[in-house]
């Protein structure tokens, strides 16, 4: 099924998101003629018991960007995201994620549309402390169909991108928490997948290990891959090009153009 | 990392639906296996469940087919072509006397190869002379033809057996049942028997056949009549034919032997009492399969219990499985192999423990250790069948359960 975006561009156009590699393609997120990678349309979410945690979110996220989901807590972040990651379904509205309405999707074309187009980033990393960094992030490569050697070869590829080369043997706990987190990171983009959900990546760590983990953020945004990162750290949002403010379930702001390059580091948002 | 860093194509492909890759077989079982291998103490204790009930019956199933196997080759080696024929009743309910010309009758009939006969002799044998008469011991005096030991095909341990001078001359040979009672193990000692002294001759070894002859003090016809009062009618006449001709001669048996009263004639094979208790230790204990039934079914709750436990304390490693895209399916096919794999688990080290103990059962008893194919190839089944039914419930949990929910920190 294909679900060209109403405002206009055909089916081929939809999914083929604009790359932020090439420095003529115009990306800017709000042009409805461009595809998005996320679209939400007038979508609202209650939780039983009657809690609207979202209520009418308008968003939209081209390829290429980098943007920061800021809100004081219980401001429906976290919904968002899952909302946005297909992990949980809108009680309202439209939600498109690389080009599919998944409100016409099943929980098994959902399955696979998160294990091909989204990586996840969670505030408490997720490993299994039983398996080495490299099992860790080759297990993230499960469900795609590739063989388990290849699992391994791109895990270990993904590992040496996040400056983790040399830790491929190391347990979780033989790692900092920096380390861990990155690991989360190499097994989110092991598959390369076009959107990275990260929600609280540096709630866990000091700030330190927080611009550890930033950076590779930071260079991934660079290689191309979409990347949406909840926080209400207002030093990480500054820093990112986007910022999307969320308040009682609502965007109250969204200014900066998310293919924007973000600091070079941290410091440079503090001074 | 430069940006020029080639990328390929990523994410679904428009105008197609996504479809999710199969999970291979190796796959499968190896994320099965993931499960328990972190928590070591857990699976040794439920896996120990199915592996005492599979363990329980192998072994009652083992021990029996060791034994019934024993006591078929035991058949094998007597023989079953050996019939007995001894009085039966009058037609007034009064014990029947076969003639004394019995045994040469029988002899005469054709397929016969080998007869003879043993006639019960009213006293009892004992050590001395001093010891009452009324305490016998269960055994009983029998006089024999020579020929018993042929017919029987049975061995003597000490000594020598009767022949045509000793059938003469107060000398008597034990069975191997009543030396034991006797507490002798050595000929040339003398037993009371009647008023007189007999001395022993021989002892005879265990007859499997004619247990009755393992039970008594034999002497000779002559010396029986001559000096303890026989009458000379025998009380069994034991008879081995052609293994073919077995039926036959039982037909003949009562009409040759007593002409005018065949019907107060009684023939009967001892081999069949021995293929019964064959048969009857095939038939294994079913109160001890029933208890093994048992043990397994408390292993498979303990199965099913570890899993519902291991899928409510793996609700985030089930979310993140979600988030990496795993189907409800393919999260269901997880817990279900890991629920085969712990029971598989316990099926194996029952069936190892249950041969081992049959093993060891067997060889103290000299029997040959059996454990039928069959019982193997069931337990495999039970064990398969115990891992689906427990694995069932705690995998459509998990597979229910809601990414989100797993995830959340709470
Ligand atoms: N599963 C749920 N059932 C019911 N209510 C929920 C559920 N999840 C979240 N909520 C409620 O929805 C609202 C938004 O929650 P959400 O987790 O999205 O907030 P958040 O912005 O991520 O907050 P924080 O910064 O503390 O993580 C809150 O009021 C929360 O209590
Ligand atoms: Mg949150």
């Amino acid at each position: 099924m294909s679900v060209p975006y109403s405002g206009g561009g055909d089916a081929r156009a939809v999914g083929t998101p604009c790359d932020a590699r090439d420095p003529d393609t115009s990306c800017d997120a709000r042009d409805p003629g461009t595809p998005y990678v996320v679209e939400l349309r007038a979508v609202t979410k209650v939780y039983p018991g009657g809690v609207h945690a979202l209520r009418g979110v308008d968003l939209a996220v081209s390829g290429g960007e980098l943007l920061a989901i800021v809100g004081p807590s219980g401001s429906g972040k976290s919904t968002m995201l899952h909302v946005i990651g297909t992990l949980d379904r809108p009680t309202g509205g439209t939600v498109r994620i690389g080009g599919y309405d998944i409100a016409g999707l099943s929980d098994r074309e959902l399955s696979a549309l998160r294990g091909r187009t989204l990586g996840f980033v969670f505030q408490q990393f997720h490993l299994d402390p039983g398996l080495n960094a490299l099992d860790n992030v080759a297990e993230g490569l499960l469900y795609t169909g590739v063989p388990r050697g290849d699992r391994r070869e791109r895990a270990a590829a993904a590992l040496e991108r996040v400056g983790l080369g040399h830790r491929l043997a190391h347990r979780p706990n033989q790692l900092s928490g920096g380390e861990q987190q990155r690991v989360a990171v190499a097994r989110a983009v092991a598959g390369d997948p076009p959107l990275i959900l990260a929600d609280e990546p540096t709630g866990n760590l000091d700030s330190g290990a927080g611009t550890e983990v930033l950076g590779v953020l930071r260079d991934l945004h660079a290689a191309g891959t979409t990347i949406a990162i909840i926080t209400h750290d207002m030093e990480i949002a500054e820093w990112c090009p986007r910022r999307v403010r969320v308040r009682d379930g609502r965007i109250v702001d969204d200014r900066g153009d998310g293919t924007g390059r973000p600091a070079q580091t941290m410091k440079e948002v503090r001074t | 990392m430069t940006r020029e860093r080639p990328v390929p194509a990523r994410g679904p492909v428009p105008g197609r639906r996504p479809v999710p890759a199969r999970l291979r077989p190796s796959d499968v079982l190896r994320v099965g296996a993931s499960g328990l291998r972190t928590r070591p103490t857990r699976v040794i204790l439920s896996a120990l469940g199915i592996a005492i009930g599979i363990a329980t019956m192998i072994a009652v199933i083992g021990i029996s087919s060791s034994s019934r196997e024993q006591l078929l080759r035991q058949l094998d080696r007597l023989g079953t072509n050996l019939l007995t024929v001894s009085p039966g009743q009058t037609m007034f309910g009064e014990e029947a006397r076969l003639p004394t010309t019995a045994l040469d009758m029988v002899e005469r009939i054709g397929p016969v190869r080998t007869a003879s006969a043993t006639g019960a002799v009213g006293t009892g044998v004992r050590r001395t002379d001093r010891i009452p008469e009324a305490v016998t011991g269960g055994l009983t005096v029998q006089a024999a033809t020579t020929g018993l030991l042929t017919t029987l095909e049975g061995g003597v341990a000490e000594g020598t057996w009767l022949n045509a001078a000793t059938e003469r001359q107060p000398a008597v040979v034990l069975g191997s049942t009543a030396a034991e009672r006797l507490g002798i193990t050595r000929t040339g000692v003398r037993v009371w028997m009647g008023d007189r002294w007999f001395t022993v001759i021989g002892i005879l070894k265990p007859m499997p056949l004619a247990p009755e002859i393992e039970r008594s003090a034999l002497v000779g016809f002559p010396v029986a009549e001559r000096l303890l009062g026989f009458d000379g009618h025998p009380t069994t006449i034991y008879e081995r034919s052609e293994e073919e001709a077995v039926e036959a001669v039982r037909a003949v048996l009562p009409r040759t032997v007593n002409p005018e009263n065949p019907g107060e004639v009684q023939v009967s094979r001892p081999s069949d009492a021995l293929a019964a208790r064959a048969a009857a230790a095939g038939a294994f204990t079913s109160l001890l399969l029933g208890l093994g039934a048992v043990a397994l079914l408390v292993g498979g709750v303990g199965v099913a219990n570890t899993m519902v436990i291991s899928v409510l304390e793996r609700r985030r490693e089930i979310g993140l499985r979600r988030s990496l895209g795993a189907t409800r399916g393919q999260v269901r096919v997880q817990f279900l192999a890991e629920s085969l794999l712990l029971s598989a688990l316990g099926g194996v080290a029952g069936t190892a423990l249950g041969a081992l103990a049959t093993a060891g059962y067997a060889l103290s008893r000299d029997w040959p250790p059996v454990v039928p194919p069959w019982a193997v190839g069931g337990a495999v089944g039970a064990t398969l069948l115990i891992g689906t039914v427990a694995g069932i419930y705690p995998a459509m949990r998990a597979a229910r359960m809601s990414p989100t929910a797993a995830l959340s920190t709470a």
